[in-house]
């Protein structure tokens, strides 16, 4: 029985432990997962974190090995893809190739017989500024084009649950700028839930109301934007997630509101409220732009962490700002983000300088910068893809 | 092999490169000196032709020879064997061709049939033995003519089945399939799965997704497959002769006629299959051209 009718509005997402393996390893290790109606979702991690299958389960392109998917409280879990309310943007848009454009975003309205198809396909072209190329074929289109007519296609059916899979990821810097700012208005004109699955952590900072990041098939840590980088829980997040200077020690002295780490040669001192473990070794941390120059021994003060000196291995000056980095005895290399106020950078390689940050900005994890997971398998829809089709090719030249 | 199996050819490979721009000879810049290439390669290519198609100008030349009972010699131009094709030894010839062609149909069907659906499981599913069929399919191709034929006919023989044209369409629907399922195949690898899978995303059923995506799109593919079969089971004498029984089809009756004259209705019939191969490919030719012209007038 394929869905009739359109959604009235965005529908809750639930993932109830989802697990999914594949012959030979695991993509999703335990996923619990709530993505409130009407809310712009963002799954960011790196290419084989499991982002993309979790998409696809709830596409019902995969099926879980455990676990059940609600949408809208309704278990969708044993239903067949093409009986979901649930459109995806795919990462190659997979726009048929045989079809005209309108017929493309006609395709999913006449299957569900919806009345006046044509009528609605025009007006999401409108929506995406490209209906007068309606009567052309996909490969007549740019990149970007084609990126708007699979928003078309999927938007036109108003979904409950809108699928982006890396829809931006084969665009280039200023288009996709403008398609982030065309998707956010779209979402919010049409108010419907949007699961954006992406790697880019900077297109999920600034489209996302939320974002969860995942790695290795769990999500990390998940909030608004502002709250996952200024507070990152894990080396993960604070490193995927913009840059950290992280630096590991032992817990030498609490008081009721901060604890105070031996490390890098000195005493980094970080509030309670914002370490997640309080003794033993623990990793604390800090953000580059917060971090002050001093080209003489700053006092002793209560408000403000301390290291130094240290000296400057390299400067680079990118216009608004100037990245310092900094060789601090014990510490090893030190990246300062000093915002350039004055003209040019304050202080040349060589230069003896002292390193200050804000208390209050200092974060502590839960867990130690590790080793290795940099470089994991690659298992994006778009490689999948292309893999099976290679593996396929070689199998024919075999014979 | 003749040349409607080159037509045949030559039509495949026009559907299967569909999608690929049309090569444009490169201009050289005119040279001062003539050198070896320059005249070698013309005349290598001139002879080339010559050769292949001396024998298809004389079945066509001779297909209007006033013959009276063999078409050798050649004895004055007429138009009566185009016109009265039917009339000669009271229709043998057309019977003949008739035949070939319900042969040829019937088996196409089938194996375009059943080729298709085995090309797409062997490459969109995993299941044992999945190699092994995909060598297996191999054989026939690979086989000898007359090893086939002899060891089909022998089949027939233990099994008690009279031969007959049943027996002829079994036996080319079995060797054709193996050719379909090897053009197919490589269209349905060349298919991205994520287009199947935005149709399922967009409510198709499985069925939906097959009529209107999967299918138009291998399309080209079996297109090639059904010529290719048609040429192929159209012009197979080896296997046919140990199979037909007293069937005629036309190659049969051109290979008996042979030994005591063949008559110029074959030369009418085998120039008429030429033409309108010919005149496919040329159709097919003259609308892709069509076609891009427009596409580029689009774009």
């Amino acid at each position: 029985m394929a869905v009739r009718e359109f959604a009235e509005r965005g529908a809750d997402l639930e993932l109830v432990g989802i697990q999914k393996r594949f012959p030979g390893f695991t993509a999703i290790e335990e996923l619990d997962l709530v993505i409130p109606a009407g809310s712009f979702f963002a799954l960011l991690g790196p290419s084989g974190c499991g982002k993309t299958t979790t998409l696809r389960l709830v596409a019902g392109l995969e099926e879980p090995t455990k676990g059940r998917i609600l949408i809208g409280g309704k278990d969708v879990t044993d239903t067949k893809s093409h009986e979901r309310p649930v459109n995806t943007v795919f990462q190659s848009y997979a726009l048929f190739p045989h079809m005209t454009i309108i017929e493309n975003v006609a395709f999913g309205l006449k299957r569900r017989r919806i009345g006046d198809p044509l009528g609605k396909a025009h007006e999401a072209l409108k929506l995406v500024e490209l209906d007068h190329i309606a009567q052309r074929k996909p490969q007549q289109l740019s990149g970007g084009q084609q990126q708007r007519v699979a928003l078309a296609r999927a938007i036109v059916n108003r979904p409950a649950l809108l699928l982006l899979d890396e829809p931006l990821g084969a665009l280039d810097l200023k288009l996709r700028r403008q398609m982030q700012l065309e998707l956010k208005t779209i979402q919010e004109e049409v108010g419907l839930t949007f699961l954006h699955v992406t790697h880019d952590q900077e297109e999920a900072m600034t489209m996302a109301d939320t974002v969860a990041v995942m790695n290795n098939g769990v999500i990390e840590q998940m909030g608004a934007p502002e709250e996952l980088y200024e507070l990152p829980r894990t080396s993960f997040v604070a490193n995927f997630l913009g840059q950290s200077n992280l630096f590991t020690g032992a817990v030498v002295g609490t008081t009721g509101t901060a604890i105070t780490v031996a490390a890098a040669g000195g005493r980094i001192v970080v509030p309670t409220s914002r370490a997640q473990r309080h003794q033993g070794e623990v990793t604390v941390g800090v953000r580059p732009e917060k971090v002050t120059l001093h080209v003489e021994e700053p006092g002793e003060s209560s408000a403000r962490s301390v290291l130094g000196p240290g000296r400057i291995v390299d400067v680079s000056f990118s216009g608004v700002s100037t990245q310092y980095l900094v060789d601090v005895a014990g510490a090893g290399t030190v990246v300062v983000f000093a915002q350039n106020m004055g003209f040019g950078p304050v202080a040349e390689v060589g230069t003896e300088v002292w390193l200050s940050w804000a208390i209050d900005h200092g974060f502590g994890l839960d867990d130690e910068p590790g080793e290795g997971g940099r470089f994991p398998a690659d298992d994006s829809t778009r490689s999948i893809a292309v893999q099976r089709r290679e593996a396929l090719v070689s199998e024919l030249e075999e014979h | 092999m003749s040349g409607e199996v080159q037509a045949g050819a030559a039509l495949s490979g026009l559907a299967e490169s569909e999608q690929q721009e049309a090569r444009r000879p490169v201009r050289r810049p005119r040279g001062r000196r003539i050198g070896l290439g320059d005249w070698l390669l013309p005349a290598y290519t001139i002879i080339a032709f010559v050769f292949l198609l001396i024998p298809i100008a004389y079945t066509f030349v001779f297909s209007f020879n006033d013959s009276i009972k063999s078409n050798i010699s050649w004895r004055g131009f007429t138009l009566d064997k185009w016109l009265n094709v039917c009339r000669v030894e009271g229709g043998a010839v057309c019977e003949a061709f008739g035949n070939s062609v319900v042969i040829g149909v019937t088996a196409t069907v089938i194996a375009t049939a059943l080729g298709t659906m085995i090309a797409i499981a062997l490459v969109r599913y995993r299941f044992r033995a999945r190699s092994a069929i995909s060598l297996l399919l191999f054989l026939p191709m690979a086989t000898p003519e007359v090893v086939l034929g002899a060891g089909l006919a022998a089949q027939f023989l233990a099994v008690g089945v009279p031969k007959d044209m049943t027996t002829i369409i079994l036996a080319h629907t079995m060797f054709c399939i193996s050719f379909v399922v090897v053009t197919v195949k490589a269209r349905v690898a060349s298919l991205d799965p994520a287009l199947e899978e935005a149709g399922r995303d967009l409510y198709a059923s499985p069925a939906q997704v097959f009529r209107r995506i999967t299918f138009p799109l291998l399309t080209p593919g079996i297109l090639a497959a059904a010529l290719l079969s048609f040429a192929l089971s159209f012009d197979d004498f080896i296997i046919m002769n140990f199979n037909s029984g007293s069937t005629s089809t036309f190659p049969k009756y051109v290979y008996i006629s042979a030994s005591r004259g063949i008559p110029a209705e074959a030369n009418v019939i085998a120039s008429a299959v030429f033409l309108l191969a010919l005149v496919l490919v040329i159709g097919a030719q003259v609308s892709r051209a069509a076609r891009a012209k427009r596409l580029a007038k689009l774009g």
